[in-house]
């Protein structure tokens, strides 16, 4: 099964890859997390679910995503 | 585990100075990655404009040059007719490119200079706070044109893919967008095949790429996105406007 890492430290809390982009809609905003830079990161609902598309990854623009498998 | 997707190493470990859902870091990372794919990193010659984009020679890992603004092209001319082994790509927004630096664009293209153009169309000048470019959509407001653009007092857009088809030089002209995974998937292809075509000595390539500014569009980065699939695109069609090799098939 595919591994989604979000480097929380390098998301800007954009919110491009939240949005109608992952095919199984496994990722959010998270409402409570801030990072050190005060950006609200994404995070990973269900990572059962990933299908290591990596659509996440080529729409981040850091890139504060990595796809395991 | 092996690791499918993750920074490369095209790119240097330094957090770029981008707004959040900025586009240029979409461009960026793919052209780190062709660095390594095609493995040019070591003779690659970069050039960094004057826009967001100026501390690119920080951000990419390899040789990089900044030189005065709208000048990438003569630059790299330079650069590649003096180190013809050498790989150089001229990394330019539309304000760089399309209003300082027409001329040096368009003659470069006319000589087919066997040079890289990335050129990245936000319709705005992004980093000296949202002033009308030439690629400002028709109606679009900018901090200069607070009623939106007026054709009558400022003209229409330039349509860089389009100007310069007009030429015989270029070998090849495309362009792309980065608002969505099958756009992004697209941009890597033409970024790969205008690579490929300096590396095989063919000639000019330019790839033009519709890119998020939320910022200056006054737009989350979802909205921006939005705004390039439902706008920006109708005005300035996606698709190659020329592929020599093709024609010569
Ligand atoms: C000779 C000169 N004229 C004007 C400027 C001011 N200036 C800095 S960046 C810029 C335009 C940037 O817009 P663009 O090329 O579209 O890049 P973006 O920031 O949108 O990526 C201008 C006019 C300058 N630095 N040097
Ligand atoms: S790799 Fe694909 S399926 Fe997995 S989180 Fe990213 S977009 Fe979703
Ligand atoms: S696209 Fe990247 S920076 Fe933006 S929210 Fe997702 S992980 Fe964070
Ligand atoms: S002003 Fe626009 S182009 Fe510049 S970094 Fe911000 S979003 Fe990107
Ligand atoms: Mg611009």
């Amino acid at each position: 099964m595919p591994q989604v890492k979000i480097l929380e430290e390098v998301c800007k809390g954009c919110g491009l890859c939240c949005d109608e982009v992952c095919p199984v809609n496994i990722l959010v905003l998270s409402p409570d997390r801030i990072n050190s830079s005060g950006y609200h990161p994404a995070e990973v609902t269900d990572n059962s679910k990933c299908i290591g598309c990596g659509y996440c990854f080529k729409i981040c623009p850091e890139p504060a995503i990595e796809i395991y498998k | 585990m092996k690791q499918l997707f993750g920074r490369p190493a095209g790119l240097t470990d330094i957090s770029q100075r981008y707004c959040p859902g900025c586009g240029h870091g979409i461009v960026h990372r793919i052209i780190g990655e062709l660095l390594v794919k095609l493995n040019i990193r070591e003779r690659t010659i970069g050039i960094a404009p004057v826009g967001c984009s100026v501390f690119a020679d920080e951000y990419f890992n390899c040789d990089m040059i900044q030189p005065p603004h709208g000048r990438g092209p003569a630059v790299s001319t330079g650069i590649k007719r003096s180190r013809p082994d050498c790989i150089v790509f001229s990394y330019q927004g539309d304000g760089d490119l399309a209003a300082i630096g027409t001329a040096e664009i368009v003659h470069a293209a006319a000589r087919n200079e066997n040079i890289t153009i990335i050129f990245i169309n936000n319709a705005i000048f992004g980093m000296t706070g949202g002033q009308l470019a030439p690629t400002t959509l028709p109606g679009m407001k900018s901090t200069t044109s607070v009623q939106g653009r007026d054709i009558k007092k400022q003209g229409y857009p330039i349509k860089v893919c389009e100007l310069l088809s007009g030429l015989d030089g270029p070998y090849y002209l495309a362009r792309t967008a980065v608002d969505t995974p099958k756009n992004i998937i697209n941009t890597e292809k033409a970024l790969k095949t205008a690579f490929t075509y300096q590396i095989e000595e063919k000639g000019f390539s330019l790839v033009e790429i519709l890119s998020m500014c939320p910022t200056n569009w006054g737009m989350t980065p979802v909205q921006s996105k939005k705004w390039i699939e439902n706008t920006m695109v109708k005005y300035y069609p996606l698709g190659e406007y020329r592929n020599r090799a093709k024609e010569e098939k």
